[in-house]
C-alpha cells in the first residue's frame, strides 16, 4: 500500500501533518502504540527537517504486512557533511527557526534512534533523500 | 434497576425516540466518534463507539434524543433516601434563594438526606498529589469527566495511561456518606444513594464505571427533572419547608471544581483547562503528536463551561458560573484543612480514592489482524476513488470515508450512495425502482412523499 504526501518548505504551521496522517493509518491497521510511536517520531523529525531546511519535499510511504518504508526526498541545500549532521546538537537552523522551537540539532539522531534502518544520501545544492524502515514484528506489547 | 455488569458493552444513557426522530442527520454529523447512522428513517447509535457526550442531544431539532433516568418512585424502596447534589444545581437558582430552601424542596420530593457532591474534593486533591508522586507519566489527564475518559479510550487509546486513576468526587462522596449513615446503625440495603446528574455521561459512568471499581450510587435523577420540581416547590411557598444544610463541608474549591479551571487552578506546574468536546479532541490530537511541550496536568471537559454546560442543565451556563464564582469568593476564608480533617476523623477515604484499570478500546482499527486490516484499507481507498467526497450524509453515514469503512466492514453497500446510484442507473446496473427502494430503506418508507409537517414547511406546528 502506498501513500504520497507533499511537504512545503518553510510551512511550519503544517509541519507534522504527514506524521499525524500516518499515525491514523497505523491505528486503523491495528499496529501497536509502541511500534507506531517510533515511526511517527522519526517521520515527524524528517518532516520538520524538510520544512526548516528545504524548498519542497515528498514523503513516500509504503506499507506491507511486515514493515513500513518511508522515503523523504527534498529539493534543498543538501547536507555537506552527513556524519557531522548526525551528531546530537549540531544544527544549521537559522535563529528564526530556533525561536519557533525547532532546530535543536536532534533531528537526524532522533530519526536514527527511532527507525530500524536509516539511509541518507545527499547532494550539496540539490537535495537530500532519507529512507526509513521500521518492522512491525518488534511488537512486544 | 441499575445493571452494573462490568463485562458488557458500555452502558449508554442516550436513547433515540424512534417516534420523534425524523432522521435528519444533524446528530450524525456532530458526533465526535462517528457513532450514529440513519437506517429506516431514524438515527441509531452504535453502542461501542458512543461516549455519551450528548452532542447529539444538543443538535437534535425535534428532541428525539432522550436521556434515561430512574423513576423517582424507586427512591421509596429505601427507608433512607440520600440525594447527592453537585454545586451546579444550586448555581442555577438566584442567589436570593437560600440554599436551605432548595434543600427543603428536595425534602418535599421525599429525600431524607441532602449532601453536596463536592464535599470530598480535598480528598480528591490529596489523591491527585499522591498519584503524581507515584507516577512519572505526564501530562496526567483528569478522570473527572466520564465522556472524556471514554473519548480517550475509543479515539486516543494510546493516551489511556495518562488518565489520572483517581475517583471523582461523586464516588468519594457516595462512599463517605454511605459509611457515615451505616455508622449510625442503618443497614446498607436500607440506604438509597441517588445522584442528581447534569449530563448523560455521568449516568453511564454510574451504570457501567470506566475503571474496574463498582459505584455505590444506587440510582441517578436527572437535573432537568429536579429543576422543574424545585421551581414548582419554590413558587408554592406555603407547602415547602426549609431544610437545614447539615454536614456542610463545601468550600470554595468544591464550589468551583466542576467548572472550567476548577481542577487545573490547583496545579503548581503547567496545567491547561480545556472545555468543549471539539476543543478537547483537537488538544488530544496535539498531545498524541507530541506538540504540547511539557504539561503537567490536563483538565478536559466535554461541555462548554464544564458541568454548568451539561445537557441536563436548565439555567444559563454563564449565569450559573457567575453565581458559583460569587459563592466561592464568599467562602474563600474558610479553613483549607477543615474538610479533610472531618473526613479523616471519620474514615480512611484515601484507601478508596484510586480507580481501577482503564482499558484502551481502539474503534478505528479495521481488523484485529494487521494483514486483514491492510486489505480492508486498500479496498476503502479504492472505494474512495468512486465516492463523491461531498460528505452529504444521504447514504445514512456521516461522511464518504465512514460509508467506505462501513462497506468494507460489511455494514453498508456502495449503492447506498445516491451519486453512485445515478451512475449505476446510467450504466444499466441498477433500475430506478431499486434505487428508490434503497433510499426508502435508509430514509424510511414514504419519506420522499410530500409532507408539510416538517420544520419550515406550511403546516410546521400542526
Amino acid at each position: 500500500m502506498q501513500y504520497r504526501y507533499k511537504i512545503a518548505g518553510g510551512d511550519f504551521s503544517n509541519a507534522g501533518s504527514v506524521a499525524s496522517s500516518v499515525k491514523k493509518i497505523l491505528r486503523q491497521l491495528n499496529i501497536s502504540h509502541s511500534v507506531s510511536k517510533r515511526i511517527v517520531i522519526a517521520l515527524y523529525e524528517g518532516e520538520v527537517n524538510i520544512v526548516a531546511h528545504a524548498y519542497s519535499g515528498i514523503a513516500d510511504v509504503e506499507i506491507d504486512s511486515e514493515k513500513i518504508r518511508i522515503v523523504l526526498t527534498d529539493k534543498g541545500p543538501g547536507i555537506p557533511d552527513i556524519p557531522k549532521a548526525m551528531e546530537e546538537g549540531f544544527s544549521t537552523a537559522s535563529p528564526q527557526v530556533r525561536e519557533m522551537g525547532f532546530g535543536a540539532g536532534m533531528g537526524l539522531s532522533n530519526m536514527k534512534k527511532n527507525s530500524d534502518t536509516m539511509n541518507i544520501t545527499s547532494e550539496t545544492g540539490k537535495g537530500t533523500v532519507v529512507e526509513l524502515i521500521n518492522y512491525f514484528s518488534t511488537d512486544v506489547r | 434497576m441499575s445493571d452494573k455488569n462490568q463485562n458488557t458493552e458500555f452502558h449508554h444513557a442516550l436513547k433515540v425516540d424512534k417516534d420523534l426522530c425524523t432522521g435528519c442527520t444533524h446528530c450524525m454529523t456532530v458526533c465526535p466518534t462517528r457513532a450514529i447512522r440513519v437506517r429506516g428513517g431514524v438515527a441509531s447509535i452504535i453502542a461501542n463507539r458512543c461516549v455519551d457526550c450528548g452532542e447529539c442531544y444538543r443538535a437534535c431539532p425535534v428532541s428525539a434524543i432522550g436521556v434515561e433516568q430512574n423513576d423517582l418512585d424507586i427512591i421509596f424502596r429505601y427507608p433512607v433516601r440520600v440525594i447527592l447534589i453537585p454545586a451546579v444545581l444550586i448555581g442555577q437558582f438566584s442567589h436570593k434563594i437560600p440554599v436551605s430552601r432548595i434543600y427543603g424542596a428536595l425534602s418535599d420530593l421525599g429525600f431524607t438526606h441532602v449532601y453536596q457532591v463536592e464535599n470530598t474534593v480535598d480528598m480528591v486533591l490529596e489523591a491527585y498529589t499522591g498519584f503524581k508522586e507515584l507516577n512519572e507519566i505526564r501530562p496526567l489527564i483528569s478522570s473527572f469527566c466520564p465522556a472524556i475518559v471514554r473519548l480517550i479510550q475509543v479515539r486516543f487509546p494510546d493516551l489511556v495511561d495518562n488518565i489520572i486513576k483517581v475517583n471523582p468526587p461523586i464516588d468519594m462522596s457516595a462512599l463517605y456518606y454511605l459509611e457515615k449513615i451505616k455508622s449510625t446503625g442503618i443497614r446498607q440495603q436500607d440506604i438509597g444513594l441517588f445522584y442528581a446528574t447534569p449530563c448523560a455521561a455521568k449516568i453511564a459512568a454510574v451504570k457501567s464505571p470506566v475503571g474496574d471499581t463498582e459505584s455505590v450510587v444506587t440510582g441517578v435523577i436527572n437535573m432537568n427533572f429536579l429543576y422543574n420540581k424545585i421551581q414548582k416547590s419554590l413558587q408554592n411557598s406555603e407547602t415547602s419547608e426549609n431544610m437545614p444544610v447539615t454536614d456542610d463541608l463545601l468550600n470554595s474549591r468544591g464550589v468551583m471544581w466542576s467548572l472550567t479551571r476548577g481542577e487545573s487552578m490547583h496545579s503548581e506546574k503547567r496545567a491547561l483547562a480545556v472545555d468543549g468536546i471539539r476543543n478537547v479532541t483537537e488538544l488530544l490530537e496535539n498531545l498524541e503528536n507530541d506538540r504540547l511541550g511539557y504539561v503537567d496536568f490536563l483538565e478536559l471537559r466535554a461541555c462548554d463551561e464544564g458541568c454548568a454546560g451539561g445537557i441536563l442543565m436548565t439555567g444559563n451556563r454563564f449565569l450559573t458560573v457567575e453565581r458559583l464564582r460569587k459563592m466561592a469568593a464568599q467562602m474563600s476564608l474558610r479553613d483549607n484543612e477543615e474538610q479533610k480533617k472531618i473526613i479523616d476523623g471519620f474514615m480512611n477515604l484515601k484507601e478508596h480514592s484510586f480507580l481501577g484499570n482503564i482499558e484502551p478500546r481502539n474503534i478505528e482499527k479495521l481488523d484485529e489482524d494487521t494483514s486483514v486490516a491492510m486489505k480492508k484499507m486498500e479496498r476503502k481507498r479504492r472505494l474512495m476513488c468512486f465516492l463523491p467526497g461531498f460528505d452529504c450524509a444521504a447514504c445514512g453515514a456521516p461522511d464518504c470515508q465512514t460509508l467506505a469503512e462501513d462497506i468494507v466492514q460489511g455494514h453498508s453497500s456502495i449503492s447506498n450512495c445516491i451519486f453512485l446510484q445515478q451512475q449505476m442507473i446510467n450504466q444499466n446496473l441498477l433500475s430506478s425502482e431499486k434505487a428508490y427502494r434503497i433510499t426508502e430503506q435508509i430514509w424510511g418508507k414514504d419519506r420522499l412523499e410530500k409532507n408539510c409537517n416538517k420544520i419550515g414547511a406550511e403546516d410546521e406546528n400542526s
